[in-house]
């Protein structure tokens, strides 16, 4: 196993945003990390990525093994061993990700020179082929390109190629296409799915789009204001959602013949950390609900046909 | 680039004209007749006359203001009522050792402040922050003669280390230069705390950690840069307020240069002095805003490239 | 604006010590400058030459000076000086650049553009600087340091309102009360200028700060308050030339000074804190 979340509960100060979150992730496969804002999945890949300190937070319980060494544990010094070189990060916002006062080039190529020991011409020559290989046209000319001068879809390519220029095992795509146009955004999932089968990469891709999830992912773990609600294989989760939020996210997926204008989004909102309610956080929101939602937790539960539940009154068996 | 000189350059003259025509116009906002002000008191009706021939003074403000340009752009300040000197002799005299001031406070207010505020900001909220930022409120709020005064007190009388006033060898710049640099550092170490915060809060920021770069790397090579933008167009801004603020100072420890001129001249009221300091003070404004702009450009290449 | 609504932030704002302490030696210097007469124990002009340069003793608890003077009656008597200048200069500047800003930020156009390039302009010369000439062109004396500070401050201000005003515009409930028919006048007097007090308020308490230290500056050039008024820049200004014989008489009113202007500095920030307009300050 590439990854191995165990437990998984991380603070902010008082507050706990993420609780008891467990996931695995083999190399050559894609995990989606699924879930409105405020579900603590971005947290998590924060987390899993070692820059948890820098943002506030810190990780309360639980281990994060990455290739048996638990990451949970290892001192700021020790995690830059591994970020970069071991594991990629793709940001939501390709706009602001790119230092603007520095070449697209210098930006690539610095990774593959502390990470992999090459001289400046051979990163240079590295971030060339792998720039073409992320099919960038004119790789040369962009490289000497700042970063205003790209659009959005070609710089999520260069933070892509930032990524992978550690050659690392595990790449963290956090929303990487939401703030793209929609043909660009099958582009890139389709050439992040396309890196994964290619070099045996694992990937964490987050995203609230079940749509994305659909397309490229093998496994699937649902997150539900910092809990996990429901985790399987990707086509049976979409075959048998078993939670009502799981549902409830795939109906939100546009499909062919529907009526324009009938996507039925969610009612209410995820509750903000500092405010979680007693029992099932997503007791007030769901169209199932019993008495015992409101007091109890449900337990998460392995399930026979593999995967996970968090449900008192889960939706039809499998 | 160069195209964007000579623009920026341009863009200048109306300014100039306008600040220029302010300038101008004190000597007829004083109380009196202008001549009067030009004047000696017991001058003789002959030098009354030359005057007025001289300055227009019987023609129109705008004729008599394109007169006075005129004289101006040609290095002709006019004649000391005083001294009866050229003033553009007085500037001569004056301009260099107000630069000399300046040029080191302004380097010492900038590395100074640069660092203190790095400091501070990456010690954030811990104790060095907090002693940082008290001696920042202290440096921006103590009158700077007051400072100039106890350092003499100090460094000249109680230790003897350097000369209580006048501008003779090195030695006497020291205290001077301190004592303008305080409260520039104060300023300098307060913006650039504030620019590496926000700075250090940017996405590409988190995302240069995620490469795995140095953290001091990330802090010298990329935060640090983007935080100077604001820095470098404060501490342009205040080239002229270095030199304002060395009115003062130079008062304090008697040293020549243009605000000590200044106030010489308005306690004297000779004019046609008082019109060129001020002249002087303005252009280095002026020149301070430009250069501000200019390293602005060369520092953010989104601002270059919008005005190539 | 209801009392409690007006009185909350100052409530606020002293509950830090920090706060509180700056608040309470704001408070005592104030009501010290107001009630001079009252507590000072000699009168400010009366010299006896036998007593002068006297170190601090039961009679003079701040010593003389080298006339004689009690130091702490002068002192007292300064801050009213220094006070009364400060405030007065700066409530005018308030109040100028009040008018001033919300013209241009509500009239827009030509004159906003005027209005905004001479404030751009007068706003990178330094303030010693236009107070020094405004002093020439009126004269020395309270009433020319007034003005001379008022008008150096007047930029800040005039742009610090139109910036507020600009932001407020076109802020939804203003909308509204267009679209309902409200007025120009109304709504800007009724709605924008109530709204972009208080930033301005508070500026113009950290601006009394700087005034103090302008005060003092012009007093200590000789330009201040004329002899024998103390105020604490012209007991500095004589003090200076008694710098060697007898710096106590210079380092009192320089710490009086310094300490109200730390003062009034922390206590305006615990009011920018409490009233959480921190960013709209940093906008203008």
């Amino acid at each position: 196993m590439l990854l191995s979340v165990r437990d998984l509960s991380i603070r902010f100060g008082p507050v706990e945003p993420v609780s008891g979150l467990s996931f695995d992730l083999d190399r050559g496969q894609i995990i989606g990390l699924v879930g409105e804002s405020g579900s603590g999945k971005s947290l998590t890949a924060m987390a899993v990525a070692g820059l948890l300190p820098l943002v506030g937070g810190r990780i309360a319980e639980g281990r994060i093994l990455f290739d048996g060494t638990d990451l949970a544990r290892l001192p700021e010094a020790g995690l830059r061993a591994y970020r970069g070189r071991r594991i990629g990060v793709v940001t939501q916002n390709p706009m602001t990700a790119l230092d603007p006062a520095q070449r697209i080039g210098e930006q690539v190529e610095v990774v593959a020179r502390l990470h992999r020991g090459l001289s400046r011409q051979e990163a240079h020559q590295a971030t060339i082929e792998l720039l073409t290989a992320l099919r960038i046209p004119e790789a040369g000319a962009i490289c000497d390109a700042y970063p205003h001068q790209l659009s959005g879809g070609m710089k999520q390519r260069i933070v892509i190629a930032m990524a992978l220029a550690g050659e690392p095992d595990l790449l963290i795509a956090d929303e990487p296409t939401t703030a793209l146009d929609v043909t660009v955004q099958a582009q890139i999932i389709h050439l992040l799915g396309q890196l994964v089968r290619e070099r045996g990469l694992g990937l964490m891709l987050i995203t609230h789009d079940m749509g994305v999830v659909a397309q490229v992912c093998d496994q699937v773990a649902v997150l539900y204001a910092g809990r996990l609600a429901e985790t399987r294989d990707a086509p049976g989760l979409f075959a048998h959602p078993r939670h009502p939020y799981t549902a409830a996210l795939i109906d939100c997926i546009p499909r062919e013949g529907m009526a324009p204008g009938s996507l039925t989004g969610i009612p209410g909102a995820v509750p903000s950390a500092a405010s979680y309610s007693t029992g099932c956080r997503f007791h007030d929101r769901c169209p199932r609900m019993l008495d015992r939602c409101r007091t109890e937790v449900p337990p998460l539960v392995a399930r026979p046909e593999g995967g996970s539940l968090a449900c008192h009154n889960p939706m039809g068996p499998t | 680039m160069l195209s964007y000189l000579i623009r920026r350059l341009l863009l200048l003259v109306p300014v100039f004209l306008a600040v220029s025509a302010v300038i101008f116009l004190i000597l007829h906002l004083i109380p009196g007749d202008p001549v009067d002000n030009l004047l000696r008191v017991g001058s003789s009706p002959a030098q009354r006359a030359e005057i007025e021939a001289r300055y227009g003074l019987d023609r129109p403000l705008v004729v008599q203001y394109g007169i006075w340009l005129g004289d101006v752009l040609r290095g002709d300040l006019g004649t000391s009522i005083v001294t009866r000197r050229p003033v553009s002799q007085l500037i001569g005299l004056a301009l260099p050792e107000s630069l000399k001031l300046g040029g080191f406070a302004l380097l010492l207010s900038s590395v100074g402040g640069i660092l203190l505020g790095v400091i501070a900001a990456r010690m954030r909220d811990r104790w060095p922050d907090r002693l940082i930022m008290g001696g920042v409120l202290l440096g921006s709020t103590l009158p700077s003669f007051w400072i100039g005064l106890l350092l003499i007190l100090l460094f000249s009388v109680q230790l003897g280390w350097f000369p209580v006033s006048g501008a003779r060898g090195w030695d006497s710049l020291v205290l001077p230069v301190i004592t303008i640099g305080i409260g520039g550092i104060a300023l300098v170490a307060r913006v650039t705390r504030v620019a590496m915060i926000d700075t250090a809060g940017r996405d590409f920021v988190l995302l240069l950690h995620a490469k795995g770069l140095p953290p001091e790397r990330i802090l010298w090579r990329h935060v640090l840069r983007h935080a100077m933008i604001p820095v470098v167009t404060i501490l342009a801004l205040r080239i002229g307020w270095v030199l304002g603020g060395a009115v003062t100072v130079e008062y304090v420890f008697a040293r020549p240069g243009l605000g000590s001129t200044l106030i010489k001249a308005l306690n004297q009221h000779d004019y046609p002095v008082v019109q060129a300091c001020l002249l002087m003070l303005a252009i280095a404004v002026l020149l301070g805003t430009l250069l501000g702009d200019i390293l602005q450009a060369a520092m953010d290449p989104r601002i270059r490239e919008s005005i190539a | 604006m209801s009392l409690a609504r007006t009185l909350s932030p100052l409530i606020r704002a002293v509950r830090s010590p920090m706060g509180a302490a700056a608040g309470l030696w704001v408070l005592l210097i104030v009501a010290l400058a107001i009630l001079a007469p009252v507590v000072a124990p000699y009168a400010y002009d009366a010299q006896s030459l036998p007593d002068s340069f006297q170190p601090p003793s039961a009679a003079h608890w701040l010593g003389t000076d080298e006339f004689g003077r009690d130091l702490l009656t002068r002192l007292i008597y300064g801050a009213r000086t220094s006070l009364s200048v400060s405030v007065t200069s700066i409530a005018l500047s308030v109040f100028a650049g009040m008018v001033l800003g919300a013209a241009a930020g509500y009239v827009g156009g030509a004159f906003d553009r005027a209005v905004t390039i001479v404030v751009d302009l007068s706003w990178s010369f330094p303030e010693i600087l236009i107070a020094l000439i405004l002093v020439a062109i009126i004269g020395p004396g309270v009433t020319g340091t007034m003005v001379a500070i008022g008008v150096a401050y007047l930029a800040q201000f005039t742009r610090l309102t139109r910036a507020q005003i600009l932001a407020l515009r076109s802020e939804t409930y203003i909308e509204a009360a267009r679209s309902l028919g409200a007025g120009g006048g109304f709504i800007l007097f009724r709605h924008l200028l109530p709204n972009a007090l208080a930033p301005v308020l508070v500026a113009g308490m950290l601006a009394t700060g700087d005034a103090i230290i302008l005060e003092a500056t012009l007093g200590f050039f000789g330009l201040g308050a004329q002899p024998p008024l103390p105020s604490w820049g012209s007991m500095m200004s004589s003090g200076s030339a008694l710098l060697f014989k007898a710096p106590w008489i210079i380092i009192l009113p320089g710490l009086a000074v310094a300490i109200t202007v730390v003062a009034i500095n922390l206590f305006g920030d615990a009011l920018i804190r409490a009233l959480d307009i921190k960013t709209r300050l940093r906008e203008a």
